[in-house]
């Protein structure tokens, strides 16, 4: 989905506000929100996919005005609620008031998630092309990479798509490519000597 | 103050009972066991940090072999020190050198190698960083105190899929008579995030 989370080269978001070290929690109920999440995943199984999608769904401006650790209990709590673990009734009781929650999932669930692949389609050195799609669902392939052009630098391990794990029980495996893209074949601004790496599946790359 | 003139705690915020409503309602189904959510806490803010990270970064220094291995297999030699797990089990291990600097991100979350980092700083989850580093990484990178040569090449890596990774600063100069745990002193944890160099 073209949603909030994918923020790569979106601009106006201003200065990085750093600091050499903090707290690992800076309040108690980050901890605990964090820990709920790992219960929840658990006890409704959800794939890495499902977890990430869970938040992606958020309202774009809660999204955007909340913490990691707000996105991870909204997570946490959305992934009980449409698994039946609780109610939305029983958290804002609880919570004695409102209780948001992520949005519908929007896209189909995969029925036939086709053949895994097991043979990279692609080697170090090879020229690719990101495919230019706008999936309903979740996606791992970030927006400001897709029609882009660049090169395999490194052919990674086989893993379940996550495209296809986020929406149901069904899997496909596909290999994994490291590609490398000239910043200026991304933003068109003259930039040298830099370079983005972006992590793929095989699925999301086609032959220039 | 309240109108018994008292002191008392302030109210629990809003997020605060949105929390303790998820946990009491879980709980209620038995879905918490005993002391699981102080555990998962005290080993992510005692034992898992970027001292882990540290120690793997003094090895490399000096142990030529060791670096060898590291930048070649990063989980397997990672795991020599005994790191690894979640967040970790795919580790690349890329090195600055006088040419080039290397910088990591997650555009569409935040990943990040928690074996060997710990959990992520609030700047690396936030969208300022996760929007600029994939579009202006020289000009954040000096916003952020690090500034770099022009002539520097700059590589970023946004960990989108299933590696995750850790960058290999370079030593720093007058460090000769330093023991590895000395060394292992001087990484700070954004030099291996790659928004410092030492």
């Amino acid at each position: 989905m073209d949603r909030i989370h994918d923020l790569g080269g979106m601009q106006g978001f201003g200065t990085v506000v750093s600091s050499p070290t903090e707290p690992v929690f800076h309040e108690r109920w980050e901890a605990v929100a964090r820990a709920l999440l790992m219960l929840v995943a658990d006890a409704v199984q959800a794939s890495g996919g499902e977890f990430r999608h869970s938040i992606e769904r958020m309202d774009p401006g809660h999204y955007l005005t909340s913490s990691y650790y707000e996105h991870w209990l909204t997570a946490a709590a959305t992934l009980a609620v449409e698994h039946g673990l609780v109610t939305t009734a029983e958290l804002e009781e609880a919570a004695g008031g409102p209780f948001p929650l992520s949005g519908p999932v929007t896209a189909e669930p995969v029925l036939d998630a086709g053949p895994d692949l097991s043979e990279p389609r692609f080697a170090v050195g090879d020229l690719v092309r990101v495919r230019e799609w706008h999936p309903s669902g979740h996606t791992r392939c970030p927006r400001y990479v897709r029609g882009r052009t660049g090169i395999v630098t490194r052919v990674d391990g086989i893993y379940s798509v996550p495209d296809i794990e986020a929406h149901g029980p069904a899997r496909r495996s596909e290999p994994t490519y490291s590609v490398r893209f000239d910043a200026h074949e991304l933003w068109r601004d003259g930039q040298q000597d830099v370079f983005v790496h972006v992590d793929l599946w095989d699925s999301y790359l086609e032959r220039p | 103050m309240s109108e018994h003139g008292h002191h008392h705690p302030a109210p629990p915020s809003a997020i605060e009972r949105r929390v303790a409503a998820l946990e009491a309602l879980l709980t209620e189904r038995g879905l918490v066991p005993d002391g699981f959510i102080e555990d998962v806490t005290r080993r992510y803010e005692a034992e898992i940090g970027p001292m882990n990270g540290a120690r793997v970064v003094a090895r490399a220094w000096v142990d030529p072999d060791y670096k060898m291995r590291l930048l070649a297999n990063g989980t397997t030699s990672i795991a020599e020190l005994g790191f690894g797990g979640s967040e970790g089990s795919n580790m690349v291990v890329v090195e600055n050198t006088d040419a080039v600097h290397n910088v990591v991100v997650c555009t569409l979350c935040s990943c990040y190698p928690w074996p060997v980092l710990g959990l992520p700083p609030s700047w690396y989850k936030d969208p300022p960083y996760r929007a600029r580093m994939v579009r202006e990484p020289r000009k954040l990178l000096a916003e952020m105190g690090c500034e770099l040569p022009a002539e520097m090449e700059i590589q970023v890596w946004d960990s989108s899929a299933e590696v995750r990774y850790l960058v290999l600063p370079q030593r720093p100069g007058e460090t000769d008579g330093m023991t590895e745990a000395e060394l292992a002193g001087l990484v700070t944890r954004d030099s291996m995030i790659g928004v410092a160099r030492l």
